[in-house]
């Protein structure tokens, strides 16, 4: 069983949502990836989506674009994040990790040999930006071979008949982008989120995530009543900008945001 | 082979004829193993919209007829196919015949599609249009046609494009559109491309993207190039008139490729016509200094929406280029050029800055005609190409910018301010 698969029926088990962490990967060096990633558990993280670093980030907002620029000067490639997860597994073996970007990197190894090293790597989803279903039939059944997820976006715009298909295309969890935008755009109307997963619910069994527009422990834990995740970014990446100067400072900055809207998401109504 | 093809051809030559070139793309939008709709999934829905739209409307005599009709009143096509017969007898070879798409309104190729866009913004009933622009041409006449239908526009241009096409800037200004400079990445097309994809996923509801080159997701390869496709059918029907059959060769610049699509594409299956897609070779292909995706061997890729060559590097980090005309300075190609590369159908080359600058000063010199550093590509081709040529033989370059607008970039190489 897929690590994702795992972990959502134990929270369902639970009664409980998924929080769900995105950084960028390398920023602001690869050397501290992984150590924020242990940290992000620590605070509270049922899956973690790793950022890979693209040079034209077209659906981020400026925060998400300059930890790319940040990641890429520091000479992060998409190759140094299967030796990051490798190495986060010989301390964790449980918790999800997906890779979440564009295509080309993808398509400059190949999708065979992606599919491979992630797979190896300990990778368990793959999530690229600019790959909707019908430009997925290559990669999406190779990623399947390796127990990998092949997780897709829906949108505010995303009309019935779409949604058929990427429901019936996804694996792992639905990504459900909250607002029309990018990434750090303004907060999410939790309630517009509720009437759009309503229709959802009847698609598809997959876990319904939501991200874009989640920045403190008040929309997280709002969102919370409404979808079975919760994907936060730009609030976590905003902390590593702030202190590129002092790294060493960041581990209890992402837990400190992190904290605060674990608590508030598991706190009893 | 890194990405493994659908049910097509790695190599188009392998089965690909010259009418299955000229049924391109497919029901999705593909070319072969390019183009396609990359995007992120909350623009899926205007894309399918603009689709069904342009299906509908693509074979309506009415619209056609508008078409037409603004193209023939108020860019003033037909263009002329001038005989540069000064500048061919210098050369000592075939014979040059320039497709004046420096005559249009708005002076260059870039407003035959942004009238046919502008018609499809209207039918969708949005009153905001946005544009990507390198050397503003397309800017610009985006711009000229939004004053028309009295449409909100605002104009990506990277920061380095601003500062070297100004006149163009403020030629914009004046039409009333807002030119929002671009300082992320490169500061150049690309980037410009990446925040117009930026706004219209914001703002798509009420907001028509005018793309303009054939690049960018389905349909838009399809729309730019039928948009571009009256200057290789006028050109056509002209070389029949004036020298009685077909040109031996056709020669284009290509940056995105518009301009060159719409020469060649109604001359795909004439076997006997040579084509020839002049790429920017910067300071050199072999220096790394360019814009030469196709010319220079650059890998395939996945960039604004569609699958084509494009140049990055070994991970995957789409490349810096370089290039003296910001209308060039773009590291991917439109992927109908991905597949007729692969085909065999047309000869992709490159000329060097310095060639295009020669080639700038000649034509001025010798036929009184100043062509945009863009079109200078073509024309520094065509000049290595003219003399092997016998003068019996007929080449037609496309012209597709007149030179106003680097009159100020050409100075300063000559110790100019203003
Ligand atoms: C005069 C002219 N020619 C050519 C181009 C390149 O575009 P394309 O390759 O789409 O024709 C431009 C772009 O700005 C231009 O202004």
């Amino acid at each position: 069983m897929n690590r994702i698969d795992q972990r959502f029926g134990e929270l369902k088990q639970q009664g409980r949502r998924a929080l769900i962490p995105f950084i960028t990967a390398g920023d602001p060096a690869p050397d501290y990836t992984v150590g924020f990633m242990h940290a992000l558990v620590e605070a509270g993280a049922d899956v973690i989506e790793l950022g890979v670093p693209f040079s034209d980030p077209m659906a981020d907002g400026p925060v998400i674009q300059q930890a790319c620029e940040r990641a890429l000067k520091a000479g992060t490639r998409l190759v140094d994040l299967f030796d990051m997860v490798a190495e986060f597994r010989r301390t964790d073996s449980v918790t999800p990790v997906v890779l979440m970007g564009y295509l080309n990197p993808v398509e400059r190894i190949g999708y065979r040999a992606f599919a491979e090293q992630a797979a190896q790597a300990g990778v368990d989803g793959v999530l690229s930006v600019d790959m909707p279903p019908e430009e997925a039939d290559e990669l999406a059944p190779l990623l399947k071979q390796n127990n990998v997820a092949a997780i897709f976006l829906v949108a505010p715009t995303t009309s019935r008949e779409r949604a058929e298909t990427i429901c019936a295309s996804g694996d792992g969890y639905l990504y459900y982008v909250s607002l029309k935008g990018v990434t750090g755009s303004a907060t999410l109307n939790a309630d517009d989120v509720a009437e759009h997963l309503a229709p959802l619910r009847e698609l598809t069994d997959l876990p319904l995530c939501v991200g874009f527009g989640i920045r403190d422990g008040a929309t997280a834990a709002n969102v919370a009543r409404v979808a079975d995740g919760v994907i936060v970014g730009s609030a976590l990446v905003n902390r590593i900008a702030d202190n590129t100067a002092t790294p060493e400072a960041i581990p209890g900055e992402l837990k400190q945001v992190l904290g605060d809207m674990r608590r508030a998401m598991d706190a009893p109504r | 082979m890194t990405v493994p093809a659908r049910s097509t051809p790695q190599s188009a030559s392998d089965a690909t004829t010259l009418s299955d070139l000229a049924r391109m793309p497919d029901a999705r939008g593909h070319f072969g193993p390019y183009g396609g709709r990359f995007v992120s999934e909350t623009l899926s829905f205007a894309l399918e919209d603009l689709e069904t739209t342009y299906a509908e409307l693509r074979d309506d005599p009415a619209f056609q007829a508008e078409f037409d009709r603004d193209l023939a009143q108020y860019v003033g096509r037909p263009s002329p196919l001038y005989h540069a017969e000064r500048w061919s007898q210098a050369l000592g070879g075939a014979q040059i015949w320039l497709k004046r798409e420096d005559l249009n309104h708005t002076g260059a190729h870039k407003v035959n599609n942004t009238i046919g866009q502008a018609l499809l913004a209207r039918k969708t009933g949005k009153p905001r249009v946005i544009a990507e622009t390198g050397a503003g041409q397309h800017g610009v006449a985006t711009a000229t046609v939004a004053a028309r239908l009295g449409l909100e526009c605002d104009v990506y241009m990277g920061a380095t494009d601003v500062e070297r096409q100004k006149l163009n800037v403020y030629r914009m200004r004046l039409l009333g559109a807002r030119v929002i400079p671009v300082t992320s990445g490169t500061q150049t097309l690309k980037d410009a491309m990446n925040e117009a994809l930026r706004d219209w996923v914001t703002n798509v509801d009420n907001t028509f993207y005018i793309i303009g080159t054939v690049a960018g997701p389905h349909p838009y390869p399809l729309l730019v190039r039928d948009f571009n496709a009256v200057v290789g059918r006028e050109a056509r029907r002209q070389s029949l008139e004036h020298i009685g059959q077909l040109p031996d060769a056709l020669v284009a610049c290509v940056g995105g490729g518009s301009n060159a699509l719409g020469l060649f594409y109604p001359f795909v299956e004439d076997a006997g016509v040579a084509m020839y897609g002049v790429e920017a070779g910067g300071d050199g292909v072999d220096t790394g200094r360019h814009a030469a995706p196709l010319s220079s061997g650059a890998p395939r890729g996945v960039l604004h929406g569609n699958r084509t060559y494009l140049m990055s590097d070994e991970a995957g980090q789409v490349a810096d280029t370089h290039s003296i005309s910001a209308g060039l300075d773009y590291p991917g190609v439109g992927p109908e050029h991905a597949l007729w590369k692969d085909a065999g159908r047309v000869n992709y080359v490159a000329a060097n800055d310095d060639a295009v600058l020669e080639a700038f000063r000649e034509l001025t010199h010798m036929e009184g005609i100043m062509p945009a550093l863009e079109s200078a590509h073509a024309l520094a081709h065509a000049r290595v190409l003219a003399p092997t040529m016998r003068p019996d033989q007929h080449i037609v370059v496309n012209l597709s910018g007149r030179g106003d607008k680097d009159i100020m970039t050409v100075a300063r190489l000559d110790g100019i301010e203003f």
